[in-house]
């Protein structure tokens, strides 16, 4: 485990981003979900091992300006890309968890040689042919991030019987940057899957079995899009696969990347 | 002054369970329309409507109508509807709109158009108010919250230009776009009607209110923060530079009269006994909190002092932050229990006031004394009140009530906004208004 990290900003023309980054060796970059980044998770010190991996806080969320133009996904995508150049990374590997990786979907969409690996992990933006996307807007920030792990008792070992206020904080800050691009349609575009075909980049495609917030069956959309794709479930880890099997979640990242070389 | 009439409109079904004294409550957005019975809507929307006829005849000078959406508590969904039968079957009161939620339409022009043909028909009765709705709303047309307060502006500055410049013109805004606005219809009155801002607790609103000159109707607020907010009114209209009058203060309060005490005390109770309503403190039912403050849909820490009751805040989602404002000053921090009897509560802080028609003026007298409207809105006739407990009461006003209310504010000097200009503060002519024209039409 590398425990070890550091805090730093950096300047886009549209704002200042806050990101944390630790380890040494090839570039990994995380995007994290909607409720925003928690800190210096345990799957993160587990990377920064073999890997130098950045966490941005992405455009609007925690303490990253808000760009108040934003209407979309897909504008933040434009901005985490502009982020990848400000950190002069080449070709990226680069892993999204729930929203994250819907942003992290649609970079690829839109420049699929920026990236040398691409990691969804319970990702957002396809929306299910039978079950819905859980609309977080329609239940408390309590039931919403519950719901994102396996069961109450995952729950309570990681956030505590009640959230501290600047967990709150953090979190209803981050649902306000939500609503305001994903308020409509919820978490899925259908402008996304028909630029998918054309995404050859590797594709690691991670779901937790118990995923309560991003139906399963989306794993297999992702992958029936995306050309050179592969899922690995992960049974009995809930949304946040990344939290409750750590683990298990960076040897799969940090193999796909190595195997994707570059 | 101006008096109207108000009632929210309650889906009234006595079989549903969750009506009267020991019905359950209604969780907000929690319950589903499959038991929603359109004979009861159909008695109901006839009933509302034939009391509005009676209050006119009673006197009143406005019939206020408001609107939300998805919920028993008030059958004001489409409430141009009502505006527009109202304006051909009445004659001579003001239809006052209490209001639009502007945020939630994605086509204000369409609502230019509805206004300005409900002004026509009515030859000029039309007063017009905008709101940034509640969480419910914003739900229920799917409206993105963090852009509420934006999209409210754009369409009122859209809506202005539409009924007031020439067209065709262009319009390419931030939230609305039209490449033709040229609606063949124009408000009867010139240059627009008057327009009445309601609100209970965002001060951009207040302040937004007092820079355009916009009375600001408040629903029924606690007097002294009421009193408070209108003071902010005021220092924004100074900074403004003008003197805000009683012209620009409205204040809407539940008031009930009975033909004996006894009648209004069982009357006054009914208040709190309809279906649940989360601005009716004493029966809000189970309010959510997530729905109420949806993500941007109004800025924090820049609330009216309102929020002085639990119950205010709760009914804005806010109780989380009403309780840490507690613990800032040091007070108590535990979450009050509900009171033993909200109606007695109600009463004793002239939240409601329910009596005979001696003890309601005398109490009607204290709430002018105490906040000096040019504007009042009765609000009655709602909960589990029955057609005939309305009836009665609106008779008692129009004997009564509404002629000492009026010699009240001669003697404290309230000027409502159709004696006093509220964007001029010039007295207005009483001969160019539209009810005259509607008499010389008749």
């Amino acid at each position: 485990m590398s425990d070890a990290y550091q805090e730093r900003d950096i300047e886009l023309a549209s704002g200042k981003v806050h990101l944390l980054e630790g380890g040494s060796g090839s570039d990994i970059v995380l995007l994290h979900h909607s409720w925003g980044s928690p800190g210096w998770l345990p799957v993160h010190a587990a990377l920064a091992q073999r890997h130098r991996v950045i966490v941005p806080d992405m455009p609007g969320w925690g303490g990253s300006v808000r760009p108040a133009w934003a209407r979309e996904p897909r504008d933040i995508a434009i901005l985490c890309s502009h982020v990848l150049d400000a950190l002069e990374i080449g070709p990226a590997a680069l892993v999204g968890t729930g929203f994250g990786g819907y942003v992290a979907a649609e970079l690829a969409a839109m420049q699929p040689r920026r990236l040398r690996a691409l990691v969804l992990i319970g990702a957002a933006g396809l929306k299910p042919e039978n079950g819905e996307i859980f609309d977080q807007m329609m239940a408390s920030h309590r039931d919403y991030i519950e719901g994102s792990f396996r069961d109450r008792e995952s729950y309570v070992a990681w956030v505590g019987e009640e959230p501290g206020n600047d967990v709150r904080e953090l979190w209803d800050m981050s649902r306000e940057m939500t609503a305001r691009v994903t308020w409509k349609p919820y978490m899925f575009s259908r402008r996304l899957q028909p630029l998918l075909g054309d995404v050859t980049t590797p594709t690691l495609i991670v779901w937790g079995g118990r995923d309560k917030i991003v139906p399963v069956e989306c794993a297999g959309l992702y992958a029936a899009s995306l050309p050179n794709a592969t899922v690995e479930m992960v049974e009995d880890a809930g949304h946040v696969v990344e939290i409750e099997e750590p683990d298990r979640v960076a040897d799969l990242i940090s193999s796909h990347v190595d195997g994707a070389g570059g | 002054m101006f008096i109207g009439y108000f009632t929210e409109r309650p889906y009234q079904d006595p079989n549903s369970g969750y009506f009267g004294n020991t019905g359950r409550a209604v969780m907000d957005l929690g319950m589903s329309n499959g038991s929603y019975d359109p004979r009861l809507g159909s008695d109901l929307y006839n009933r509302y409507l034939d009391e509005k006829l009676y209050a006119e005849e009673m006197g009143f000078d406005g019939l206020m109508l408001n609107e939300h959406h998805s919920t028993p508590f008030c059958m004001g969904q489409v409430v141009n509807l009502e505006a527009a039968i109202l304006a051909r079957i009445t004659k001579r009161a003001k239809i006052v709109l209490l209001g639009n939620i502007l945020p939630i339409w994605d086509d204000p022009l369409w609502l230019a158009e509805d206004l300005s043909t409900i002004d026509m028909i009515s030859r000029g009765r039309l007063v017009t108010g905008w709101v940034r709705g509640t969480g419910r709303e914003s739900v229920a047309h799917n409206a993105v919250p963090p852009y509420n307060w934006d999209r409210f502006q754009e369409a009122h500055d859209f809506i202005i230009a539409a009924w007031t410049r020439d067209g065709p013109f262009r319009w390419e805004g931030e939230h609305y776009h039209y490449r033709y606005v040229n609606p063949w219809s124009r408000p009867y009155q010139s240059p627009h009607p008057q327009i009445w801002i309601p609100g209970v607790m965002s001060r951009n609103t207040v302040a937004w209110a007092a820079k355009h000159r916009y009375p600001y109707v408040m629903l029924a607020t606690e007097l002294g923060p009421t009193k408070e907010s209108y003071g902010y009114y005021d220092e924004v209209a100074k900074e403004n530079g003008y003197e805000a009058g009683t012209q620009h203060r409205g204040y809407l309060f539940k008031v009930h009269v009975d033909e004996t005490e006894a009648l209004a005390d069982e009357a006054g109770r009914k208040y709190v006994q309809g279906p649940s309503n989360p601005f009716l403190e004493g029966n809000q039912g189970i309010v959510r909190p997530f729905i109420q403050n949806l993500p941007g849909l109004t800025q924090r820490n820049n609330l009216l002092p309102t929020l002085t009751s639990f119950a205010a805040a709760r009914s804005r989602g806010r109780a989380e932050q009403f309780i840490a404002q507690q613990r800032a000053r040091g007070e108590e921090t535990t979450i009050p229990a509900p009171p033993k009897d909200p109606y007695a509560d109600l009463t004793k802080k002239y939240s409601i006031i329910s009596g005979t028609p001696k003890s309601v003026i005398k109490r009607v007298r204290h709430v002018l004394e105490t906040l000096r409207p040019g504007t009042i809105f009765f609000w009655d006739g709602d909960g589990a009140m029955s057609h005939e407990d309305s009836m009665r009461s609106l008779r008692l006003m129009g004997e009564e009530v509404i002629p000492a209310v009026r010699e009240i504010s001669k003697e404290l000097d309230l000027k409502g906004p159709f004696e006093t200009d509220p964007a001029t503060n010039e007295t207005v002519d009483q001969s160019d208004t539209g009810a005259a024209e509607q008499a010389a039409a008749d």
